[in-house]
């Protein structure tokens, strides 16, 4: 990623919108910021690593400060994720912030904040969406990768946010093995709450990639997917995640394209820039909003960035029939697989992909993020996925046999 | 379907909320850009954002932006293509990317002279 060619392509004039983003915008228009790594669960999955807060997290002036930035560049919205964003005491202040500054906020929550109290000022609100996390149709699905519990708080703010009135609320949901089949059952919880269902792909990012192999679907899963999504796709949102399944013949609808350090970025929590939210890692770390210039110096000049944008010229995906559909698929999936970025994607549709993985050298060891920000001790709720909670005693004397026995 | 001057990618998040019937296109009758929607130059155009119902477009050319910045000082729509030296070759692609911001709210009408 490092590697500076000495003359990057110029941008053609005209042409396919598709072929111009390839070269970047003068902004993103599709910002996510993570506001914290402070997470009262801890998903088995997260993509951030997330759990405890950072003490250099950016503070509320500073938050303010990017979000003048962003106006400034008319960034017309962002996507505010974290963590969970809600937990930063001066959450709701930076949405009216940014409201009133031009810049829409698209939210993702657990919930856990989603009182009525809560429910009704969203519902009062212009320019603010909500969506509700949620990984199974079911509690018993869920709470495996989410946390006990989890469930049962997604739904109570689904509630309190259909009773509000409020509108065109989400509920977001990561495609997993476990839960691939739960398609329909999804759009029949969503429509009962009267919100709107999101569905996106499940990368191998953050502690993603501990589970990675034991979630992610299975080519036969991915098939039914797609099927799906060609029969239900106009009613249900995807983030366009889901381009790498167009090689399955006809292209699904959307962006199929990946757009990180184009149009897609991440400012995270300590306002570093990367240029995916899937890619926190130090080989997509453009820079930090605190540096000179800012962040539209970050996404206007750094390095990494020009090296992103250029048309892929090169690699065994370059040769595919499917190449234009597909474009080889998600550039953060191949990195922390460990294959190359040039090549297939590891759900590569063709099969491709699990060719690729089978095919890495054994001593391989697939890149991990120096950011991690997970819980060390227990946490309330802790997900089963991964077999017995490890919960070690924090002392030995915690090892009585009565301990945490409820006796009422 | 993509246009050819316009390409109205869906919000990066999905399809945005239905768009009420907007009045058909008359390229004879005065236009201007929606008061609520704001143009982000960009390389290649300009980036289409509706502050009301939150939908993206794109203009794919700097004279189509030329055009919806100039269409509310014109008497009609074609006046405002031929102002901005629009050739007659493309004046359909004009009017229909135009029928089409129409469409999307992205621009609307005016009454004031
Ligand atoms: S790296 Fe993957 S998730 Fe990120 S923009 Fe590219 S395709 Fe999308
Ligand atoms: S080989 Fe590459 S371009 Fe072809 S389908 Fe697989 S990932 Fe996509």
């Amino acid at each position: 990623m490092t590697a500076v060619l000495p003359e990057r392509p110029a941008r053609p004039t005209g042409g396919r919108l598709i072929d111009q983003f390839e070269y970047g915008l003068d902004a993103p228009i599709c910002l996510t910021w993570e506001l914290t790594y402070a997470c009262n669960l801890a998903c088995v999955h997260c993509l951030s690593s997330s759990g405890r807060r950072d003490p250099r997290e950016l503070s509320t002036a500073e938050a303010e400060a990017v979000i003048d930035e962003l106006q400034r560049m008319q960034v017309f919205y962002v996507n505010v994720g974290g963590g969970e964003p809600t937990v930063r005491p001066d959450f709701w202040h930076l949405l009216d912030y940014a409201i009133g500054h031009d810049v829409g906020v698209k939210f993702s929550t657990n919930g856990v904040k989603l009182d009525k109290r809560r429910a009704a000022q969203l519902a009062a609100t212009d320019y603010v969406d909500v969506q509700i996390s949620l990984d199974g149709a079911t509690a018993e699905v869920n709470d495996r990768v989410r946390g006990a519990g989890s469930f049962a708080t997604a739904t109570r703010a689904l509630e309190n946010l259909a009773e509000a009135g409020m509108e065109d609320f989400k509920v977001s949901v990561v495609v997993t093995r476990e839960n691939a089949g739960q398609l329909d059952q999804f759009k029949a919880l969503t429509d009962s709450f009267g919100a709107q269902l999101r569905i996106t792909r499940l990368r191998p990012s953050g502690r993603g990639a501990d589970v990675w192999d034991q979630l992610h679907p299975t080519q036969a899963q991915q098939r039914e997917l797609y099927t799906w999504l060609l029969a239900n796709g106009d009613d249900v949102l995807t983030g366009d995640s889901f381009f790498h399944l167009s090689a399955f013949g006809e292209a699904l609808p959307g962006l199929n394209l990946c757009g990180a350090g184009r149009v897609v970025c991440l400012i995270d929590p300590v306002g570093d820039v990367y240029a995916c939210p899937f890619a926190i890692h130090e080989n997509f770390l453009a820079g930090n909003v605190r540096d000179e210039g800012g962040f539209q110096r970050v996404w206007q000049s750094s390095e990494l960035f020009a090296d992103l944008r250029s048309p892929q010229t090169g690699g065994a995906c370059t040769k595919c029939a499917h190449f234009d559909a597909c474009r080889g698929g998600c550039m953060a999936a191949k990195f922390f697989t460990g294959l190359p970025l040039d090549g297939p994607d590891p759900e590569c549709v063709q099969g491709y992909g699990e060719t690729a993985l089978a095919a890495r050298d054994l001593e391989l060891i697939a890149p991990r993020s120096h950011v991690d920000h997970s819980h060390t001790g227990p946490v309330r709720g802790q997900p089963t996925l991964l077999g017995m909670p490890a919960l070690p005693p924090a002392k030995a004397c915690d090892e009585s046999p009565l301990a945490g026995l409820d006796l009422r | 379907m993509r246009g050819v001057l316009i390409d109205a990618v869906p919000s990066t998040n999905g399809a945005g909320p239905a768009v009420q019937a907007a009045p058909a296109f008359d390229a004879e009758l005065r236009w201007r850009r929606a008061r609520s929607v704001a143009l982000r130059p960009e390389p290649f155009g300009a980036l289409v954002y509706h502050f009301g119902n939150r939908k993206l477009s794109f203009l794919k050319s700097k004279t189509l932006v030329a055009v919806v910045e100039a269409l509310g000082e014109h008497p009609s729509a074609e006046a405002t293509l031929t102002a901005c030296g629009v050739p007659d070759a493309q004046r359909g692609a004009y009017v229909k990317a135009l029928a089409d911001l129409a469409r999307s709210q992205m621009i609307e009408r005016r009454d004031t002279p």
